[in-house]
């Protein structure tokens, strides 16, 4: 019965996978990609993967989703570039890309049961840091460093889409002013929404210790509750040359960087916590990359200041 | 053969970098590129996935390493589209096109006159 189920999903994925670049009109395909991504939250439940579940679910699927429907809209009226391969080529490629899937899934056939080593080694180490959650206590101890080269990928990517503004409107607010709406569902949802989706941030943060959760998904929550009120027209973001702005963003990774190098001096390495405190010590350097994570994820959605007068 | 939860999902991530591999090469437009791009990705992450199931220990769930990976590999593909849709506007913007063929057209005319200046202007205002 739950196989059936399971096989169901797995169908419905690669239906909507093929929907999403077989159809020809852009936003089509992201609708389709959105709900694949959907899809896929449920079969990372099924795998009793629930971190990986929520942050698919808001990144995954949600901001990215975000991203291409908004670029999508904006290149809708781009000359379309009908140069497709030919029928024959495609053929090849298909048979090509056939390939490729069979070969992995024969692999992932073939996969031995392995014995257990790292979750073992995980769950009993989880007394050092305090944390019951062991994919956290990855994120935040075991593996702390891919986490901070993860945070600064994350704002490489923010400066690398800064830098395409161009020269007029440098320094100004980020992508297109959103008039203030009418009032209505939007105007009303961006008004009643964020305070909740603070406090659902907060929560997925503070529970992340022990339970699903944890800064990434709180802080995509905040992302998501700051471009609600944006694209509301209620707010506008605030220019990139803001030097509050720019200290926000540096905050999360500076943070747990200089927590982490702190560890060779307290704990006698680098990033490692003193025993003692170190649920706290992750606790605050789980804030702080919140709130960071939050602002740089809205900003990437948003995109370089384009305006090159004034907003007036 | 008995498919349990990890085979099937396993599976089910081969298709989808298959899927995202041809949706890559076959479509002509750099939007549906960037996404097959992501689908391809996100049918490795679920592969991954599968290992970490078939890595359980009793009583104490999957191995949790290969799911922080993915968590992180989430957030880096996000940062990565987010960058490529921005050149890809930015492209947009300068050139009037998202094609990625070298043509003679509007796009080296843009980067090599004046105009080029005016033509952001008008874009942005």
């Amino acid at each position: 019965m739950t196989a059936w189920f399971d096989v169901g999903l797995a169908l419905m994925a690669l239906g909507l996978a093929w929907r999403a670049i077989a159809t020809r009109r852009a936003f089509d395909s992201t609708v389709a990609f959105v709900i694949y991504g959907l899809v896929l939250t449920i079969a990372w439940v099924r795998l009793g993967a629930y971190d990986v579940a929520l942050t698919e679910a808001a990144v995954g699927s949600g901001l990215t989703g975000a991203l291409l429907l908004g670029a999508a809209h904006r290149l809708e009226r781009a000359p379309a570039d009908e140069d497709r391969p030919s029928a024959p080529l495609r053929a090849l490629l298909a048979v090509a890309c056939a390939g490729v899937a069979l070969g992995l899934g024969a692999v992932v056939l073939a996969l031995p049961q392995v014995e257990p080593l790292q979750a073992v080694a995980a769950a009993s180490a989880a007394e050092a840091t305090g944390l019951l959650n062991p994919v956290n206590n990855v994120l935040m101890a075991f593996r702390a460093i891919d986490t901070v080269l993860e945070k600064m990928v994350l704002f490489a990517a923010l400066v690398g889409v800064w830098s395409l503004a161009p020269d007029a409107a440098w320094g100004r607010r980020p992508g297109r002013r959103f008039p203030p709406a009418a009032e209505g569902p939007l105007t009303l949802f961006a008004r009643v929404l964020p305070p909740v989706g603070v406090l659902i941030a907060a929560h997925l943060l503070w529970v992340g210790a022990d339970a699903p959760g944890g800064a990434f998904q709180g802080a995509t929550i905040l992302a998501a509750m700051i471009l609600l009120v944006r694209l509301a027209g209620l707010a506008d973001a605030p220019p990139v040359s803001s030097r509050a702005l720019r200290l926000l963003i540096v905050l999360g990774p500076a943070a747990f960087l200089g927590v982490g190098m702190a560890g060779v001096v307290l704990a006698g390495a680098p990033f490692a916590y003193p025993a003692a405190h170190a649920k706290a010590i992750i606790l605050v350097v789980e804030f702080a990359m919140l709130v960071s994570v939050a602002a740089t994820l809205a900003l990437l959605v948003v995109g370089p200041p384009e305006r090159a007068q004034a907003a007036p | 053969m008995i498919l349990d939860v990890a085979a099937v999902f396993g599976l089910a991530g081969a298709g989808a970098v298959g899927l995202g591999l041809f949706g890559m090469l076959a479509n002509p437009r750099p939007l549906q590129k960037v996404l097959a791009f992501n689908l391809m990705g996100s049918g490795a992450f679920l592969m991954f996935g599968a290992v970490a199931r078939r890595a359980a220990a009793p009583g104490l769930g999957p191995d949790p390493v290969p799911h922080a990976m993915v968590i992180t590999g989430l957030v880096v593909s996000f940062a990565a589209t987010a960058l490529i849709v921005g050149l890809l506007l930015r492209l947009h913007a300068v050139s009037g096109s998202t094609s990625l063929k070298p043509q003679p057209g509007p796009r080296r005319a843009a980067r090599s006159t004046p105009a080029s200046k005016t033509s952001e202007r008008g874009d942005a205002a």
